[in-house]
């Protein structure tokens, strides 16, 4: 099974994270919420394995509700 | 005159006098006449057994029910011996188109038949009372089959070996109806299910939707057609869908807080047609409703020596077209192993197998059309946009596509952890594993499932050998075979219900001997 990469893997990661607000400038919370919808059904089409999305999905809400 | 008001007529029967003695029995008694009543009357009758059929209505119901019967389903009615009219009568179609707001082009299709070459169409449209209606006739041909019109079921008792009814009928008063087997196939609002006191698990949605069935001449492909935020139903959904005879089912989503008795009235419905077609389209009304549902079913479909099938068993959203297909699917399943246990060819135990099966369908389905009606109508902010996204992405990118979920249409279902089934020996690269049904293909000059019927068969390619008692060897070749991914030698052993059972590449006459017993609900050895 594919495993979901947890170490540092992303060059530029400020960029990318200025990126991410950019990408929500001039929208209501409503529009926002369907951009992030579109960026995470890309990226899932980009993955392209389902053990490896339920990895991320387990990281972005755990199970354990302690987390 | 029909005996229950307000339910519109398509054929009189007229009511059925109650059996001359007060104590009545016959060994298989059915409730209900729908279309999985008959459909399990004429499986069971065709196979030579006595069977008493109760319906409370003395007339077959000009309804707006079912009207998509998927390829399986007409593939059921053909081992039944009443395939071709439906057919024939029926519009067929295999493909559905799904837009989005305003747009004209589709941002998502789908073909009910990716592998062509077989009999039967993906799906056909057909009212359901025209399938009630072949069934009937092909009930009528059977001399062992009685069905009881306006007969109503007071009480239902369990007995050790069989089941014990109250009925009453509307000419004749009450009488006692002593049952083997009890089959209910009386309906979501089962009476049976109520006098045992049993009940369904699951969830209920909260949303109402409109059928408007209409008449009128209109030029459109015999394609399923939906709407996601159309311009003529704003935020919500739409169907339209061809039927015969210039009938079209349109289905509007309304939303929860609606009133449903006003929302039939032809001054609202009109609105919405008008809206959909052009403020001068002319049509007549055929029948209008209001239906909300649920995705749910009993915990068990085998209590004793009573057995559930069809909508009794199991309840689902409309899209997928698995309710009554669901439903075509228990009668497959549970004819062959009641017929068995009838015949005291197999033990009792061989029904446990038809509650897990038929659980499996019906979760199966339950699954495809809960997901569907979350993404019709989103619970959720969150949810709401996760399906913008989809269809806003679909329209530009193919990636998104698969993501659209308007219904995900009946297909028949595989029961991968069959006890029936035996364990494939041999490396299997392609074909049809044991626990899935037979893909039908060409076959000399007719069709696979045909020469298949409703007998245990070998289908093999070029083997020849010792056959066990009971077992009928059907030669396969050229795409036949191949789609059963089957080599020069190799052979596969196949249930009545045209599933697989057991394969192998070079089989023995032991082992297809040994997978028989296990297909039959017996435990030869290890598997």
């Amino acid at each position: 099974m594919a495993e979901l990469i947890v170490t540092p893997n992303l060059a530029g990661a400020d960029d990318v994270y200025e990126r991410l607000v950019a990408m929500h400038e001039g929208l209501s919370e409503a529009e926002s919420l369907k951009v992030w919808a579109k960026l995470a059904l890309t990226l899932a089409n980009h993955i392209g394995d389902r053990a490896v999305i339920e990895q991320a999905i387990e990281i972005a809400r755990p199970t354990d509700a302690a987390a | 005159m029909a005996n229950v008001p307000g339910i519109p007529v398509y054929k009189e029967i007229g009511a059925t006098p109650a059996p001359g003695s007060a104590r009545d029995s016959a060994r298989v008694v059915i409730v209900g006449a729908g279309p999985v009543g008959l459909a399990m009357a004429l499986d069971l009758g065709r196979r030579g057994h006595e069977v008493v059929v109760l319906t409370r209505l003395d007339f077959i119901a000009h309804a707006s029910k079912a009207i998509c019967f998927s390829k399986r389903s007409l593939d059921i009615l053909d081992r039944l011996g009443v395939g071709d009219p439906p057919v024939a009568k029926g519009v067929t179609w295999n493909v559905g188109k799904v837009f989005w707001g305003a747009g004209d082009e589709p941002v998502y299709q789908f073909d009910m038949l990716p592998v062509k070459n077989q009999k039967r169409p993906g799906f056909i449209n057909i009212q359901q009372y025209y399938v009630e209606e072949y069934l009937l006739d092909g009930v009528e041909k059977l001399p062992n089959v009685e069905i009881r019109w306006g007969h109503h079921v007071d009480g239902v008792t369990p007995m050790n070996d069989g089941v014990e009814l109250a009925v009453t009928a509307d000419v004749g008063g009450a009488y006692t109806l002593q049952a083997e087997w009890l089959l209910a196939c009386d309906g979501s609002r089962s009476t049976v299910r109520e006098k045992l006191g049993l009940d369904f698990e699951g969830r209920v949605f909260e949303d109402n939707f409109l059928i408007a069935d209409i008449r009128m001449k209109h030029e459109m492909p015999s394609e399923r057609w939906f709407w996601f935020d159309p311009p003529f139903n704003p935020g919500r959904s739409a169907l339209m869908h061809k039927q015969p005879d210039d009938v079209w089912r349109l289905d509007f989503q309304l939303g929860w807080d609606v009133d449903r008795h006003a929302a039939i009235r032809p001054e609202n419905v009109e609105p919405f047609v008008k809206a959909m077609l052009g403020e001068d389209i002319a049509f007549e009304r055929e029948w209008y409703s209001v239906y909300t549902f649920q995705c749910r079913r009993m915990a068990r479909f085998v209590h004793g020596r009573t057995i559930f099938a069809g909508d009794s068993a199991h309840l689902v959203s409309p899209f997928g077209a698995r309710g009554c297909n669901g439903g075509f699917a228990d009668v497959d399943n549970l004819g062959w192993k009641l017929d068995l246990v009838l015949r005291g060819e197999a033990g009792e135990d061989l029904i446990e197998t038809y509650n897990e099966e038929a659980i499996v369908t019906a979760d199966e389905n339950i699954l495809n059309s809960t997901r569907s009606t979350d993404f019709l109508t989103p619970k959720s902010t969150a949810s709401q946009a996760l399906r913008d996204a989809v269809l806003e992405l679909a329209s530009h990118h193919a990636f998104a596509r698969p993501f659209v979920n308007s219904g995900r249409l009946s297909t028949p279902v595989s029961y991968p952890a069959s006890r029936l089934s035996t364990s494939d020996v041999d490396d299997w690269a392609n074909g049809v594993a044991p626990g899935s049904p037979v893909l039908d293909a060409p076959h000399g000059q007719g069709w696979l499932l045909d020469a298949i019927g409703d007998d245990f068969v070998l289908l093999a390619r070029g083997w020849r050998g010792e056959m066990p008692a009971g077992v009928r060897l059907v030669q396969v070749e050229g795409l036949a075979a191949d789609r059963l991914g089957l080599g020069e030698g190799a052979a596969a052993l196949v249930r009545p219900d045209q599933y697989v059972a057991a394969r192998w590449k070079a089989p023995d006459p032991a082992a297809i001997e040994a997978a028989l017993m296990r297909a039959k609900g017996g435990k030869p050895w290890p598997n």
